[in-house]
């Protein structure tokens, strides 16, 4: 039981997080930290995705054009913490290799890469997820002019006083 | 005797730093605080996309969660309220029953997922990986997310173009984008 | 001594290296982490950037309303041009091959994906600014005294 746990520990983790978002949804009455709850899990239901689509001991799914495309595999596992900024060297370099053969060589079958289907997935999903946050906030605007305020209970008194107030006349 | 594999110790910090994170997000009261949070948490997330292999997501996340996200909920935050006000602890009892079920039914579920990292799990195999060994045959350019996104599934991507626009005109029609729109006007 | 001395010197170095950031991002898809939809997002950061130190007044006259609508529609219409094109060329919707005639190389498929995501970074520019102009651009309730 506790190996089993041990191995899929990185999805104990993301549900952890999850949850975490999920609380922050049902409990609080601000419409925006609503918004920041959902968008709290819907990161971590990324990561889950890009969790089960990584393979141990494999590169990033960019297919070397050189034959020393081996000696890529340490600058991969050894710069995780500041790759991020790091991407512009990272792709000035392959950008460079590329260009100078002329040919492709089949490396792919002798190296591992992670999966790159849940990658497509979930870059469409991070996009059309601001989209949808933007939509979402752009309706908080107008309920905070109507009603002058965005706690949900407020709102909701002030739905039913015009509820009332209309079944009385 | 295997080498301690230094990533794993990089990968438990980041995972440290998103709870602590996310914890103090569902914690705070102050909105700009809580928002600014969040974006503190996409930018890990976008490391731990890099630690994971997912170069393009880490790429995607860091620009559209911390960048545009966070200046989007900012100016959000400006139009409407600066403080969350408190609710009553009934309500607070009550997500932590919803969140409680939920999450337990989703441990339960954990034993049957793949074990992390493998090769041969049925999400790596089939389609995700044939795509890596067809990409220089039919394809012929290095990033296979990229010869994915837009020649392989080339449909979905259109797809989500159109949502994308679809959005934007959403957020138009609600807001409008004429200067002039002050409340005294509209009266 | 106009104020924000240093950021609007800064900005006004920074602001054309990001749009050139961007666009490399955009035209190296093909060999690197990329793509249309970050570059978009990149290109929108910069005009956002610009926004915020001089005013949205001034980013309007930069890049105007009517600009962002327009693109935001012609960039949907170039995805779906480009698949148009393919299908009055010959081929399947959206089949890249016909679009050059080398084969070997797949030449068709790297104009394909070129085209392709620049309607993308058009539209997802387009849609960021907008949501931004339609936000920023409203005259907030609470005074500011508030904060």
């Amino acid at each position: 039981m506790i190996e089993i746990i041990a191995e899929r520990f990185n999805f104990v983790i993301v549900i952890i997080l999850m949850m975490t978002g999920l609380y922050a949804v049902v409990a609080t009455g601000n419409l925006v930290k609503r918004l920041v709850g959902l968008s709290l899990f819907q990161t971590s239901v990324f990561l889950l995705y890009i969790t089960m689509g990584k393979v141990f001991g494999g590169q990033p799914p960019i297919l070397p054009e050189y034959s020393e495309g081996h000696g890529e595999n340490d600058a991969y596992a050894g710069e995780a913490a500041a790759a991020v900024t790091d991407h512009a060297a990272e792709a000035a370099d392959i950008a460079e290799s590329a260009a100078s053969h002329g040919e492709t060589v089949h490396h792919a079958a002798e190296a591992i890469y992670s999966n790159p289907l849940p990658h497509v997935l979930i870059l469409t999903a991070i996009v059309v997820g601001v989209a949808t946050l933007s939509v979402g906030l752009a309706l908080v605007v107008r309920i905070r002019e109507s009603y002058g305020t965005i706690e949900d209970e407020a709102i909701n008194h002030a739905d039913y006083a015009v509820d009332s107030a209309r079944r009385n006349t | 005797m295997t080498e301690f594999d230094w990533t794993q110790l990089l990968d438990y910090a980041l995972m440290g730093m998103l709870l602590a994170v996310g914890i103090a997000i569902v914690r705070l009261k102050n909105l700009f605080a809580a928002v600014m949070l969040m974006g503190v948490y996409s930018l890990i997330s976008a490391a731990w996309f890099v630690s994971l292999d997912a170069v393009d997501v880490a790429f995607t996340e860091a620009a559209v969660g911390a960048g545009i996200s966070t200046v989007l909920m900012l100016a959000a935050m400006l139009l409407t309220a600066r403080e969350a006000e408190p609710v009553k602890a009934i309500r607070h009892w009550a997500a932590l029953i919803v969140v409680s079920v939920a999450g337990a039914a989703l441990f339960y579920a954990v034993g049957d997922m793949p074990v992390y990292g493998d090769l041969h799990s049925p999400a790596n195999s089939y389609v995700g990986m044939d795509y890596i060994t067809s990409t220089p045959n039919e394809i012929a350019i290095p990033n296979v997310v990229t010869a994915v996104l837009a020649s392989y599934r080339g449909f979905d991507t259109f797809g989500e173009t159109v949502v994308i626009f679809a959005a934007g005109l959403g957020v138009m029609l609600l807001l409008g984008l004429n200067p002039g729109k002050k409340k005294g006007d509209e009266e | 001594m106009t104020p924000h001395l240093v950021l609007r010197i800064v900005a006004k170095l920074l602001i054309p290296l990001i749009v050139i950031f961007g666009l490399y991002v955009h035209f190296h898809g093909d060999y690197s982490p990329g793509g249309g939809f970050q570059a978009g997002v990149i290109i929108a950061a910069a005009v956002i950037l610009y926004a915020l130190i001089f005013g949205v007044e001034n980013a309007k006259r930069a890049v105007p309303t009517w600009f962002v609508k327009f693109l935001a529609a012609f960039g949907v219409l170039l995805y779906g041009g480009t698949g148009v094109a393919t299908l009055v060329l010959g081929a399947n919707f959206l089949d890249y091959d016909v679009l050059h005639p080398d084969l070997a190389h797949h030449s068709g498929q790297h104009i394909g994906i070129i085209l392709v995501e620049l309607g993308v970074l058009s539209t997802v520019f387009s849609v960021m600014m907008a949501i931004f102009y339609a936000f920023a651009g409203r005259a907030p309730d609470i005074p500011e005294g508030e904060w």
